[in-house]
């Protein structure tokens, strides 16, 4: 047996030893189950009825403590999101009131126009953090900005699977995950217990219940069904833009696949008898 | 061994202007006339890829910072700005991020390819410095790129790097200050790092133009290491070499697509997408994939300021590789035992990446400082050893007995 071989299989060994120990350390939080989402894999697109419902959660339910600041009226009727029509958008920033100057430069509220920033709950964080001891994240980026550890070799795996789908996955199992607390655990004061939450003590209380929001369109009015729209409308929230990329990247991928065709072809005629 | 220029134009104009500036007789001399090796393989079209991912990062870099707000306050607002509002801004900054990460791939491709088929060794010796100084200026660029973004993880990045400095002893704080700009990292940093952000990519095109030149000085090494004895053993760079680097570089074309449109933040990191907060600290403080080689060397020295002159000297060593190595021998093909040592090194550096990555506890510490010692034997003991105890194989004659597959 070479150098090498031993070595590889030395060090193969000591890699498996660790996959199989380490997590069994490590293993406190259980991975958020997967969902089926609209918009995963190369030909993803978002459910306008999906978004739509999940509008009208996160404006009925998460709203009224999380800012989307990064989010405009106007982007609800642009197209690749929840397909709202221009006078529908402008109806919805018409009911918020929004901070601005009148003509005097006197400080006045206004009501919401299609170019408005939907307004924070809170004039600022300090504030946020006055009310509720913690000031709820900014929900603009939120789906991006959330993940769980999916460890070897699952990460290398979705390279290819092109699962991509983490933050929302990570966010409706957080909406499903509140539990009483095992024995013995020592859950703060104003702590919540989440079985998804790293550290399982969550500062915000259960949002979500059966039945509390209102679907028109006969979607089943229950937490599961709540978690996966307001999910899918935070997904759009921080990517408006993933079904126009979606789109160009097949176009774009067409076209490569081709070009590299024809380049090999032209390569091998050029190199031929050289 | 630049091609000789038989360039000689048909058009009146560009005679009277070749008279004057012969650079019609460079580019012909350079990329057309310039003998190649006819035995290239593949790898050898990555000079040609990073040249052009050099390139993209440029032309995206620039419009992209005709939208970005350098200030603590706007910095990651301008950023999602770019994603929400500028047209087609998610694709320039996707292709700019992802493209970070493949000039990297491709840049480690081309060392490793640099090292398997000994081509630092002799005449290439300044050619092979020169890359090295690239990618220094890369690792640099790159580092302060990921900063620009101002998410929790370019803030915790960067403090964590420039606090490295620290570790020098005496003047260490004072660098450090004078390298934030204050007595923390924040606007005057995020200022700096922007203007050098864009200056160093220039920097980097000048000294790729003097890599290139050194290249045509010595002429391109080969897979079997032996320098080109006739007209037999090498073709045209045009069109032979060009129609092959332009094929694969669609191919690699393909896998960057596949980043940027499907995965396009598959090798970020989750955190970056949390605007800078330094009240808060992430669990866990990760650089770039492309770093995370070295960010486990570092870590896994339990002295700070060892761990420092460690990380540094892991790169520094590259640039000695000419002298470290003292086989004959050039390329891997003729070195059994070298070979073997250097899949090896391979998987020891991706090895160290993975480490790089996990938290520095356990069993990682301990896989982290095996691996460390390798990585530092294999320059150190390996290569200079190799060079005068390896029994290789025979050379052929040339290039095209070589390719003919004339026996020795």
């Amino acid at each position: 047996m070479s150098v090498l071989k031993r070595t590889v299989i030395g060090f193969t060994v000591a890699g498996a030893i660790a996959t199989l120990v380490l997590p069994a350390w490590a293993e406190e939080e259980a991975p958020p189950p997967r969902h089926k989402w609209s918009f995963a894999g190369p030909f993803g697109k978002y459910d306008q009825g999906q978004l739509q419902r999940g509008f009208k959660v996160y404006k009925e339910v998460c709203a009224v403590c999380h800012s989307l600041s990064m989010v405009a009226f106007r982007n609800l009727a642009e197209p690749g999101g929840p397909g709202f029509s221009e006078a529908q958008a402008a109806a919805v920033a018409s009911e918020a009131k929004i901070s601005d100057l009148d003509d005097k430069g006197a400080p006045a509220e206004r009501p919401g126009r299609l170019a408005d920033y939907f307004p924070s709950p809170f004039p600022n964080e300090l504030a946020a953090k006055a009310v509720h001891g913690v000031a709820p994240p900014d929900m603009s980026t939120l789906a991006k900005g959330r993940t769980y550890e999916r460890g070897f070799p699952w990460f290398v795996l979705d390279m290819f699977t092109q699962y991509q789908e983490q933050g929302p996955d990570y966010i409706a199992a957080l909406l499903k995950g509140y539990e009483k607390p095992p024995q013995g655990f020592q859950l703060p004061e104003n702590g919540h217990y989440n079985k998804y939450f790293p550290g399982h003590n969550i500062a915000m209380p259960q949002p979500l219940q059966d039945g509390q929001v209102t679907y028109d369109d006969g979607a089943p009015q229950t937490l599961d069904q709540y978690s996966q729209d307001v999910s899918a409308f935070l997904m759009w929230a921080a990517e408006p833009h993933l079904v126009q990329r979606k789109r160009i990247g097949l176009q774009v991928m067409i076209f490569l696949i081709v070009l590299a065709g024809l380049m090999y072809f032209t390569k091998k005629k050029v190199w031929h008898g050289a | 061994m630049s091609g000789h220029s038989t360039y000689q134009p048909q058009n009146k104009f560009l005679q009277w202007f070749e008279k004057r500036l012969p650079l019609g007789g460079l580019i012909h001399s350079s990329f057309v006339a310039y003998p190649t090796p006819r035995n290239l393989n593949y790898l050898w079209t990555f000079g040609g890829i990073l040249s052009f991912m050099l390139g993209v990062q440029i032309i995206t870099g620039v419009v992209l910072a005709m939208h970005y707000t350098p200030h603590v306050d706007l910095a990651f607002k301008s950023v999602e700005g770019i994603m929400r509002d500028v047209n087609y801004g998610w694709l320039l900054r996707y292709l700019h991020a992802n493209g970070a990460s493949m000039f990297f791939l491709a840049v480690y491709i081309h060392m490793f390819r640099g090292i398997y088929y000994g081509s630092y060794k002799e005449p290439r010796e300044v050619l092979w410095i020169l890359g090295v100084i690239i990618y220094l200026l890369m690792m640099a660029t790159g580092f302060m790129g990921y900063v620009l973004v101002w998410g929790q993880m370019s803030f915790w990045a960067a403090t964590v790097i420039t606090n490295l400095f620290s570790a020098i002893p005496g003047v260490g704080d004072a660098i450090v200050t004078w390298l934030w700009g204050g007595y923390a990292v924040g606007n005057p940093t995020l200022n700096r790092f922007y203007s050098l952000h864009y200056l160093l990519p220039f920097v980097i095109a000048g000294v790729v133009v003097l890599h290139i030149w050194a290249l045509h000085v010595a002429g391109q090494n080969n897979p079997t290491g032996i320098e080109p004895k006739s007209n037999k053993d090498t073709v045209a760079f045009t069109p032979y070499a060009t129609v092959k680097d332009g094929f694969f570089m669609a191919v690699f074309c393909i896998l960057y697509a596949w980043f940027v449109f499907y995965i396009p933040n598959f090798l970020g990191h989750a955190d970056n997408y949390i605007p800078a907060n330094p009240a808060v600290t992430p669990t866990h403080i990760v650089p770039e994939w492309y770093y995370l080689p070295f960010y486990a060397i570092l870590r896994a020295i339990p002295d700070k300021l060892m761990g420092v002159i460690a990380l540094a000297a892991s790169i520094v060593l590259l640039a000695f590789l000419p002298w470290l190595d003292t086989s004959k021998v050039r390329s891997a093909r003729y070195r059994p035992l070298f070979k073997q040592f250097f899949w090896l090194f391979v998987i020891v550096c991706i090895g160290l990446g993975w480490l790089g990555s996990k938290p520095p506890e356990g069993i990682y510490v301990i896989l982290a400082r095996i691996f460390t010692a390798y990585y530092f034997a294999f320059f150190l003991i390996v290569m200079p050893l190799l060079g005068i105890f390896e029994k290789t194989k025979p050379v052929p004659n040339s290039i095209s007995d070589s390719v003919l597959g004339a026996k020795v």
